[in-house]
């Protein structure tokens, strides 16, 4: 059986892959920044907040992590413009990347703040450091630096996640090789190159993350 | 395959050329399609199930609609159960090109593009698509698009068609399937749709308050079924039995009961 490689006929239309990695990379970024500020906010709020706060974020964290992306994706896509919110694909794609990034960061950072040990932060009392301070500049850092691998790679999940918006018309990479294949029929080489293109995607973001977290997140 | 060194154990080897007899024989039965039908009798055809009234679930979870009809009619003249294969839009050619199904009966409109990849059959069913939006919208034709937001599907004629005739300010949103796009539409998502006629007319039925109306033609394409490169016996026996059932009032039958309307004038 011979199948006949035309990649050709798919790497002509690199102008569309090139919008669809920078939609990616992009809807990437704004969620991640967003998401993991979120996931720390509710962390400290499942770990330290007020009672009812933590009932709450429990809540969330529990819905958002035992329901599918792509139902919580339609939902407020098809589902919020019957309550009146009416989200351009792109925004809605935006919120539901980081609803759902925070849920899972949420847990992640708190499993940091948790393994932080009692005497740094009674430490930190002991020196008249107030509770905002203490978990700013003694509880966070040392938290983030020991999760900062398990945090890069579920950034990189919902990175992988976004091909699915494409499914709601956001022009990502994903919808750009499904409407590249759609128009010369070349679906194996389509899907060889998008597959190799995530590759790489996942691979130099997860480098890029792993060397700016020390530098720029949690500085040593 | 190709990297066969000397490393190869001789058992690996032997594995290696025992795949790539059962692969040469795949492929020497490959163009037989007709034959596999007549001796398993059975045939996997490849159905719509988001698109009334060609194909769609009903109230019995089970597929019904036009192509629905017409695939186990053809089954029957082809004295074969029929398999029916539940397909969208963007992936029903793939289908076939990878031989996961014999036919494909899935409101398929025939373009060069398509004609490169798959063989067709003479027309079974009438079909035209057209741009669609509530009373409101000033729209009369193409040009009116312009600076509008207008949903349709990924990769079917009606993605095509728009795209050629839709000014470059037009913001065509594209969807992943019909539902989506319907769902978007109706959501208020975009301010048009382009979609056929019968996809129209059920969304009126259903959401008459919309008062959604026809605004410009953008192509009469009328259905085919599609067959695999190069499958001359299947395709010729389809044809008769197409042929045959369009002399006989058969599709004029099924285009009533699901169309409301004849089949009328049918390309070859």
């Amino acid at each position: 059986m011979t199948v006949e490689l035309d990649f050709g006929a798919v790497l002509a239309s690199w102008p569309l892959l090139l919008v669809g990695v920078a939609w990616t990379l992009g809807l990437t970024a704004v969620s991640a920044v967003l998401g993991v500020l979120t996931g720390i906010a509710f962390a400290w709020a499942r770990s330290e907040g007020p009672v009812l706060l933590q009932t709450v974020v429990g809540a969330y964290v529990e819905l958002i992590r035992n329901t599918p992306f792509i139902v919580q994706l339609f939902f407020i896509f098809f589902g919020l413009p019957a309550a009146g919110f009416r989200l351009s694909p792109e925004v809605a794609s935006v919120i539901a990347m980081v609803v759902n990034l925070s849920a899972y960061a949420t847990e992640i950072v708190r499993a940091g703040i948790e393994a932080t040990p009692r005497g740094q932060r009674e430490a930190a009392i002991s020196l008249a450091l107030s509770p905002t301070q203490t978990f700013v500049y003694v509880v966070t850092p040392p938290a983030l630096a020991r999760i900062w691998p398990a945090l890069v790679s579920q950034i990189i999940i919902v990175m992988l996640g976004s091909a699915v918006c494409g499914q709601i018309s956001v022009p990502e990479l994903t919808f750009a090789t499904s409407l590249i294949q759609s128009r010369n029929f070349r679906s194996f080489e389509a899907f060889i190159i998008v597959a190799a293109i995530y590759l790489v995607l996942a691979f130099t973001v997860r480098r890029l993350l792993r060397w700016a977290g020390p530098r720029f997140v949690f500085g040593r | 395959m190709y990297a066969m060194t000397s490393k190869t154990t001789r058992r690996t080897a032997v594995c290696a050329l025992a795949a790539c007899a059962v692969l040469i024989a795949g492929a020497a039965q490959a163009q037989n399609a007709l034959d596999d039908i007549t001796k398993s009798k059975t045939i996997k055809i490849a159905i719509p199930t988001d698109f009334p009234p060609y194909g769609f679930v009903g109230a019995d979870m089970a597929p019904q609609g036009l192509d629905v009809d017409m695939a186990k009619f053809v089954a029957a003249k082809l004295n074969a159960k029929v398999e029916l294969v539940p397909v969208t839009t963007a992936n029903r050619i793939p289908y076939l090109q990878t031989k996961k199904v014999d036919l494909v009966i899935s409101t398929l409109g025939k373009n060069p593009e398509r004609e490169k990849v798959v063989d067709f059959t003479i027309a079974y069913s009438p079909f035209f698509i057209a741009v669609f939006a509530p009373k409101a919208a000033a729209v009369k034709a193409a040009e009116d698009l312009a600076g509008k937001s207008i949903a349709v599907t990924r990769g079917s004629v009606d993605d095509q068609e728009l795209t050629k005739v839709a000014p470059a300010t037009a913001e065509i949103r594209r969807f992943e399937d019909n539902n989506a796009t319907i769902s978007a539409f109706l959501a208020g998502q975009t301010q048009l749709v382009a979609t056929s006629a019968q996809v129209a007319s059920t969304i009126m039925q259903k959401n008459s308050s919309l008062g959604l109306e026809y605004k410009f033609l953008l192509k009469d394409s009328p259905n085919f079924i599609g067959v695999a490169k190069g499958e001359d016996a299947l395709r010729t026996r389809v044809n008769e039995i197409v042929a045959e059932a369009r002399k006989s009032g058969e599709i004029d039958r099924l285009c009533k009961k699901w169309l409301g309307r004849e089949a009328g004038d049918l390309p070859i």
